[in-house]
């Protein structure tokens, strides 16, 4: 069970940011555990600037923008 | 991050070439497209049963030329922007301004606030990285009015519909003001007006996130995504406003123009600004409703403080930093940014 993240404050790219993520993990068979974290305080204490960010059990693996689709697979599947 | 596990089955695209040819097609036929819009937009016209010369034939003329014009217009400077912007990240533009002399910080941090990508949603935790990275509060707000004031979206558009000597008059004055105002808020020692835990965050977090390497097929991927995103978002504002725009050129006497937005009359550039400053809109809705104010006959100094109040002053976004500032900062910041569109609006309409 991967534990990820999602940080954004709620706008419509944090929403889509985490079906993707939903989405890679279901085609790859794995499990993940998806959380949104929309608090101001929080994201920042994270060291994302740019939203969404994303971690993966605790990991920075990515900020600013919606993730590129290989990149998230790498990031899941590792 | 090393990226070990591709799953070919998921990173099924494109080749490459195809990127290489389709990218440069598509440019050129909608760049023909846009040198064909006035015969095309005076058919359309024609189609609608009123006299081409009656207040309702200019009105339709002006929707129908402007809307494929500015979604045209939109769509290819936001494609560039995306991927001009693609080698500009927030990350990058605070390691910059961390190791920089403050004097310097202030227009370099105009600049980088206008090739940084950041949408407003992004605008608090990008305020925290700066500041918790121990960069200037004054520079800080240089970067965040530069971004939204003078982004390249409205400068394009503002050369497409209105010419280059306004787009470089509008991009001038942004950056002063820009610049100028952070140095202000910079010397007021505003930093106890901060939200008290923004106060006591102190660690410079992030730089965890290691760079990477981006082929040119992921910038130009980075640019569409962008025209996807913002183009999606934004056209409903450009119909919006292209509508306001062609009731005005369509309906409102130039002597009435002229009465509340001329030269003349000096109240004009404060109402502008209070009436500028609660509308949300963004550039992309603002400015077919500039080119037709400043068809009418309307003084440039009020069109420009109109234009900056609604483009860089709006309430949602400040209620949005309402997170990370107190009130009382807020109307400080505010404050500081209206008396500069106020001097630029009253200067331009003093000169000209």
């Amino acid at each position: 069970m991967k534990h990820v993240k999602v940080y954004g404050p709620g706008c419509a790219r944090c929403a889509t940011t985490e079906q993707m993520i939903k989405d890679a993990a279901a085609k790859l068979g794995i499990q993940v555990e998806v959380e949104k974290v929309t608090d101001a305080k929080s994201i920042a204490m994270a060291g994302i600037m740019s939203t969404p960010g994303i971690t993966v059990d605790g990991k920075l693996v990515h900020a600013g923008g919606l993730p590129d689709a290989a990149k998230l697979n790498g990031c899941l599947g590792t | 991050m090393t990226v070990e596990t591709h799953d070919p089955a998921l990173q099924r695209g494109a080749p490459d070439w195809a990127w290489y040819v389709g990218i440069p097609t598509v440019g050129v036929l909608l760049y023909l497209l846009y040198g064909q819009l006035i015969p095309i937009s005076e058919w359309v016209t024609a189609l609608f049963p009123v006299a081409r010369d009656s207040h309702t034939g200019e009105a339709i003329a002006f929707f129908v030329y402007d809307v494929p014009k500015v979604l045209l217009l939109l769509t290819g400077i936001v494609f560039v922007t995306g991927v001009l912007r693609s080698w500009f990240s927030p990350e990058k533009s605070r390691a910059i301004l961390a190791g920089k002399r403050e004097i310097l910080g202030y227009p370099l941090a105009a600049l980088l606030g206008v090739l940084t990508p950041f949408c407003s949603c992004s605008s608090v935790p990008l305020f925290i990285g700066f500041v918790s990275a121990g960069i200037p509060l004054g520079v800080t707000f240089s970067f965040l009015i530069a971004g939204p004031m003078v982004g390249p979206v409205g400068l394009g558009l503002l050369y497409g519909l209105v010419g280059w000597k306004i787009a470089t008059i509008y991009l001038v004055f942004g950056f002063t003001i820009a610049t100028v105002a952070g140095f202000i808020l910079g010397r007021m020692g505003l930093e106890r007006y901060l939200q008290d835990w923004v106060r006591e965050l102190n660690a410079g977090p992030g730089g965890d996130l290691p760079e990477e390497r981006l082929t040119l097929v992921d910038r130009l991927k980075m640019g569409l995504e962008q025209v996807r995103e913002i183009v999606g978002k934004v056209w409903i504002w450009v119909l919006v406003g292209i509508g306001i725009g062609a009731a005005i050129h369509g309906y409102v006497p130039q002597e009435m123009m002229l009465r509340i937005m001329g030269g003349e009359a000096w109240w004009s550039v404060p109402a502008a600004v209070v009436v500028g400053v609660p509308m949300y809109t963004n550039a992309a809705g603002v400015i077919p409703i500039v080119e037709a104010l400043l068809g009418k006959g309307a003084a440039l100094g009020t069109t420009l403080a109109f234009m900056m109040s609604v483009i860089a002053l709006s309430l949602p976004e400040m209620i949005i930093l309402k997170q990370v500032l107190t009130w009382r900062l807020i109307a400080i910041f505010i404050a500081v940014v209206a008396a500069g569109i106020l001097a630029t609006g009253f200067l331009f309409n003093a000169l000209l």
